[in-house]
């Protein structure tokens, strides 16, 4: 491997630049959220759907008895990937040149669409045919190709359905999945030349009609643009995993691919696919298998395409590695298992993210790839009731939940302190990461926040209260002088005046209006607990006969004895109970670097600031077999 | 390479380089999942032949004397189809008892319309993977190239039972990645119209697997 690290490169100041393209939210996502949830045939969609994916992956996950292994080996091999990105990028590009393919860099996803048009117009092409992808859908590059007399013809069904119906994508896998069989043939039989009038609505039915309308495509254009799910470092292979042939026609047939690929998308060996490949299919479609893997490395003479480039894109990825809790977002091997298993998603549907990666991962992803104070892309980080379920069935076990507080964290940090400094001068705020072993997962992750919001804010230079403030303030004092929260509680009465006849309060002024804004409260009582309980407590202490009194000696040597009973009784390895802990000591020992998570302490199921996150995992009843 | 791209290279792994400087020591990685099978090959074979059928194509066990008659059976008389040069020629069935034979060569390959225009692909491959039924096409002289076994709609291919493994890992240890890769499970199919799942998109539509003895 030839390689010139360029750290001697100079710089200046290496900054912090966040992504531009489809990812941000153009409303906040309660307003979006609010709109979809009144469509009803959206959520007759949706609901049945998720239910029915859900119930798939379910079933293909819970034949394996080892996937709790293959994801925490994914969660590792993607862990290294990231601390060893700048040495894993460069072996790519040595490889990837060395079988006769071109690498370019792109810092954004203009940058990106430049390359691509650039070497689209070299080949003297109108038109060219895609393959569905998450890094161009990210980039917008159909759009800017469509502004510069390109012509991008989606070749996958369900994006081919989203790009004739002029709609956007809802869904990583399944972008179509909002719209039902019957609203797919209106929009075949209106976009489609010389479709069969007589289309039905039956799905084999309206793949034929795509089969029909793409297959002359497929033979004639000569340029293909694809994504990439996985580039291997040591060989410089490409993989695509699909469904339709689409896939494979266009990284076939044509004269010239072009692959775009963002930057976490690269795995150090060859053999780390035997775990992707493993992980992603089960999580994603609910299969065993997808239909279709592609896996080329370079160019093989004689066959496909001979001229093959691939675009490196950071578009914010680098500002997302910055965080040292909101890094594991990049793990994402876009299976969309979280968006499946989201209340949240299921009755919002994804269009409410905005972003083009919607659901929990997309809460997490787009706020980091553009700045949190980047457009309503701030209102993400709320999307979800933090349940847990993104994480226990996520592939490479993002700790979605966590990273949600800590944007939250990060937004009441970059909401609180009134910006004078224009976004650029907010942009180049140097990472302050400091190391972290040793420290206690808790003591961490708040200092992980707190440096985080500091790097998202950047320059604070003045605060100006809110309301937000006024009222924390007001609280502080409150409970801190018991006389003052007395006086403040006589005023309760007041607030029956909002309640009404009927009790209710349903509008509050203000920034508590919050609360009223989806539901009703009960008006407050005529009097505070505090209040009623110095009124009605019994003049003089109940004392207790000696008789009624606990015997606390008596106890004690009642029970003497009995605590190293217990000990031996699950010390001997027989029943649930020691297997039970047996596995839970095993997890503590494979404690990987993500650690507790928030998940684990909703549910008590952690036993030290150390616990491993293993313990809140799927049930382990797989590996026990 | 561009000057521009060069730049955009040292600023982007500049970029990467000041997001780390909390110098991040992951683990390394524990490869504790199934590397190797415990199965026999007989359970083996009956979990491939059970996930093949259930992805909708077609299982047939044959041996090298019956091989030739089970193509020339699947392929039916008046079709036309296309092997790879390298394929065995004792495993095809005898002139005349199946279609036209049209063999793919390095020096005339056929053209995309030429493939169009055939019924059927015959070809080896190279390793199956029993738990998920999945086959691997590696580019060997008895696969063929990519295209070959894609645009006709009917893809007949000989599986050799010892190149049947359990395991995913097992699988692609016996890939050679310098060459093109294409793992197919069962035909083409598409789940993204309210998740049914369709088989037969773009890819061949109807899959015939001989197990060879």
């Amino acid at each position: 491997m030839t390689t010139t690290r360029p750290t001697t490169v100079s710089l200046g100041m290496p900054t912090v630049r966040h992504g531009r393209g489809n990812l941000f939210a153009e409303e906040p996502f309660t307003s979006g959220a609010a709109r979809d949830l009144e469509n009803a045939t959206l959520r007759g969609n949706l609901n049945f759907a998720m239910h029915k994916i859900r119930g798939k992956r379910a079933a293909v996950v819970s034949e394996m008895p080892d996937w709790q292994q293959l994801r925490a080996a994914g969660s590792a091999i993607k862990q290294n990937v990231l601390a060893n990105l700048p040495e894993l990028l460069e072996q790519f590009e040595a490889s990837f040149t060395a079988a006769g393919g071109h690498v370019h860099w792109a810092r954004d996803a203009d940058e990106a669409n430049a390359i691509a048009l650039r070497l689209i117009q070299e080949q003297g092409v109108s038109e060219v045919n895609k393959i569905k992808s998450m890094a161009t859908q990210e980039t917008g590059l159909n759009e800017f190709l469509e502004d510069h007399g390109i012509t991008a013809v989606e070749t996958d069904l369900a994006e081919e359905i989203v790009q004739l119906g002029g709609d956007k994508p809802s869904h990583i896998v399944v972008p179509a999945i909002h719209r039902n069989r019957d609203e797919v043939r209106d929009i075949f039989l209106r976009e489609i030349d010389g479709v069969r009038p007589d289309l039905t609505s039956e799905p084999a039915d309206l793949a034929e009609a795509s089969r029909q309308r793409l297959r002359a495509k497929f033979f004639d254009n000569r340029v293909a643009v694809s994504g990439a799910n996985f580039g291997i470092a040591e060989t410089g292979t490409l993989t695509i995993v699909e469904s339709e042939g689409n896939g494979r026609m266009c990284l076939t047939l044509p004269e010239t691919l072009i692959t775009f690929m963002g930057i976490e998308k690269v795995l150090p060996r060859f053999a780390d696919l035997e775990v992707f490949l493993q992980l992603l299919p089960r999580s994603s479609t609910g299969e065993r298998m997808n239909p279709y893997t592609s896996l080329w490395t370079g160019v093989t003479p004689g066959d496909g395409p001979q001229n093959l480039h691939v675009i490196l894109i950071d578009n914010g990825r680098t500002a997302t590695l910055a965080d040292e809790v909101g890094r594991q977002a990049l793990h994402c091997i876009r299976c969309s298992a979280c968006l499946n298993v989201c209340p949240v998603f299921e009755r919002a549907g994804g269009h409410a993210y905005g972003s083009v990666y919607p659901g929990p991962i997309g809460a997490i992803l787009s706020p980091q790839m553009t700045g949190i104070e980047a457009a309503a892309n701030n209102s993400l980080p709320y999307a979800s009731s933090l349940c847990g379920a993104c994480y226990e069935v996520c592939p490479v076990k993002i700790n979605i939940p966590d990273v949600l507080i800590h944007l939250r964290g990060a937004d009441v940090e970059a909401r609180h302190s009134a910006r004078s400094t224009a976004p650029e001068a907010v942009d180049e705020t140097p990472a302050t990461g400091t190391s972290a072993s040793g420290a206690s997962r808790r003591a961490r992750l708040s200092a992980a926040a707190r440096t985080g919001a500091a790097r998202i804010v950047g320059a604070v230079t003045r605060r100006v209260p809110d309301q937000m403030d006024a009222l924390m303030a007001a609280a502080k004092t409150a409970f801190a002088k018991p006389r003052l929260l007395s006086i403040g509680e006589r005023g309760l009465p007041l607030g029956r005046i909002l309640g009404g006849r009927d009790g209710k309060i349903s509008l509050l002024p203000g920034l508590i209006g919050g609360w009223t804004q989806h539901r009703i409260i009960d008006a407050p009582p005529a009097q505070s607990f505090r209040h009623w309980w110095k009124r009605n407590r019994p003049s003089t202490p109940v004392r207790r006969t000696p008789e009624q009194r606990a015997n606390i000696a008596a106890l004690i040597e009642a029970n003497r004895g009995r605590a190293a009973e217990l000990h031996e009784r699950f010390a001997a390895p027989a029943d649930d109970y020691t297997w039970l802990m047996a596995a839970e000591r095993a997890a503590i020992q494979q404690h990987d670097a993500t650690g507790d998570t928030v998940a684990d302490y909703a549910r008590g199921t952690e036993t030290s600031a150390t616990t491993a996150s293993g313990a809140a995992d799927e049930p382990m009843k797989g590996e026990r077999a | 390479m561009s000057e521009q791209t060069t730049s955009a290279k040292a600023e982007i792994l500049a970029r990467i380089r000041s997001a780390l400087t909390d110098n991040p020591q992951p683990a390394t990685p524990v490869r504790d999942y199934r590397q190797h099978s415990s199965a026999d090959a007989q359970t083996v074979r009956e979990m491939f032949i059970d996930r093949i059928v259930d992805y909708k194509a077609r299982a047939f066990t044959e041996t090298s004397e019956t091989v030739a008659g089970r193509i020339a059976e699947l392929l039916g008389e008046s079709g036309r189809f296309v092997v790879p040069e390298g394929f065995p020629a004792d495993w095809l069935p005898r002139d005349g008892s199946a279609g036209e034979r049209i063999v793919d060569t390095a020096e005339a390959p056929l053209s995309h319309a030429e493939l169009d225009q055939l019924d059927a692909v015959v070809t080896s491959s190279t390793v199956s993977c029993a738990e998920t039924g999945t086959v691997f096409l590696n580019a060997g002289p008895a696969e063929g190239r990519r295209a070959i076994s894609l645009i006709p709609d009917h893809h007949i291919c000989v599986v050799p039972a010892e190149s049947i493994v359990e395991l995913v890992p097992e699988a692609l240890a016996r890939v050679d990645h310098g060459q093109p890769v294409t793992m197919f499970s069962g035909p083409s199919a598409t789940s993204d119209i309210e998740l049914q799942r369709v088989e037969g998109v773009h890819g061949p539509r109807n899959v015939d697997i001989i197990i060879l003895d």
